[in-house]
């Protein structure tokens, strides 16, 4: 009986583990930045070129860095939803405008408007290599501390944002502010 | 065929070059050719993260291009290979490495096949030893030691 038993069994555990397998996304890559400090830049802004941004710019504030292009099919998706978050107050959201051209990143917030308090500029993608970014869209929460607390690849959409952004948020605003 | 028609097909063969070019333009590779062999070899080590099955080196993905551009400038400012492989798994963890590291995380990975291994050899040696010892360690009874003879000279007298 033993015999018969045991193949059957591993065979059992391997479907275990191809099953597990099945339900991972094999482009959610872990971060390796989350809980660590939210790497400095300092860019120009999108609307006004004179005026630039700083990640420092937000110390102390709960922050959200949202990566989106004028190229990227499924930032279009996501950019409705952004005007809901941005309205609820629970943080500020910054865009970076990833690897786009002025022109058409200004034309595409004229078309579908603007849920963003500013975008910053990063044409030639350099900043976003520090934040690790493969695939626009990307968010990251940063906390009051600038520090990364949560990177999310793909469009936050409101299952995303009420099950993962926002707790996360609300938790890191209830926080004193840490160093 | 007509005049426009052969005007029209040697256009089409000018399209790739095209293409081609704009690629080109987009990636300037350097111009010193230690830096550009040190890239070949390192960018063949690590993944484009946008297109997961390609290497670095492979992968025409903006993101791998502008990877490579970074690259070539650490090169350029005298950083070692190991520093640059530092620099990018800082960013974007250990994904990137086609070559996964041996730390307590990817001990399976690396060990398990040659557990497998040994526990399979184990088994198989186990396995033949007790089919020897089932064999050898069998005396004859007496009744089956006359049955046997008796057909031994049964097949004898066939055979003959």
């Amino acid at each position: 009986m033993l015999k018969y038993l045991i193949p059957l069994g591993l065979f059992l555990v391997l479907v275990v583990f191809l099953a597990i397998g099945l339900t991972r996304d094999p482009h959610e890559i872990p971060s390796a930045l989350v809980n660590k400090p939210a790497p400095t830049f300092r860019l120009p802004q999108l609307k006004d070129e004179t005026k630039t941004f700083s990640a420092e710019d937000m110390q102390g504030k709960v922050w959200l860095l949202n990566v989106w292009a004028s190229w990227c099919i499924a930032c279009r998706e996501e950019h409705e939803y952004l005007f809901g978050y941005a309205k609820s107050g629970a943080a500020p959201i910054i865009g970076l405008n990833y690897k786009d051209r002025r022109e058409d990143a200004l034309a595409w917030l004229g078309e579908l408007g603007d849920p963003y308090q500013l975008s910053a500029v990063d044409f030639d993608g350099r900043v976003a290599i520090d934040y690790g970014v493969y695939g626009a869209p990307e968010t990251y929460v940063i906390d009051k501390g600038g520090t990364i607390r949560l990177k999310h690849v793909g469009p936050v959409t409101p299952d995303v944002w009420s099950q993962k952004v926002l707790p996360l948020v609300q938790e890191l605003n209830r926080e004193g502010t840490t160093r | 065929m007509t005049r426009s028609s052969l005007l029209a097909l040697l256009l089409l063969c000018l399209i790739p070059s095209f293409a081609m070019a704009q690629v080109q333009e987009e990636e300037r590779p350097s111009d010193d050719p230690v830096i550009e062999a040190r890239l070949a070899k390192l960018s063949r080590e690590l993944r484009c993260l946008q297109c997961q099955n390609q290497t670095l080196a492979d992968s025409p993905a903006g993101l791998a291009a502008d990877l490579r551009r970074e690259i070539r400038a650490q090169m350029k400012a005298g950083k070692s290979d190991q520093e640059i492989v530092a620099f990018l798994t800082q960013r974007y963890g250990d994904f990137i490495l086609y070559k996964p590291r041996v730390t307590y995380t990817t001990y399976l990975l690396w060990f398990g096949p040659f557990v497998l291994l040994l526990g399979g050899l184990y088994v198989l040696f186990r396995y033949i030893k007790q089919r020897r010892d089932s064999i050898l360690e069998q005396p004859l009874s007496a009744d089956e030691r006359r049955r046997a003879e008796e057909l031994l000279a049964a097949s004898g007298k066939e055979t003959v």
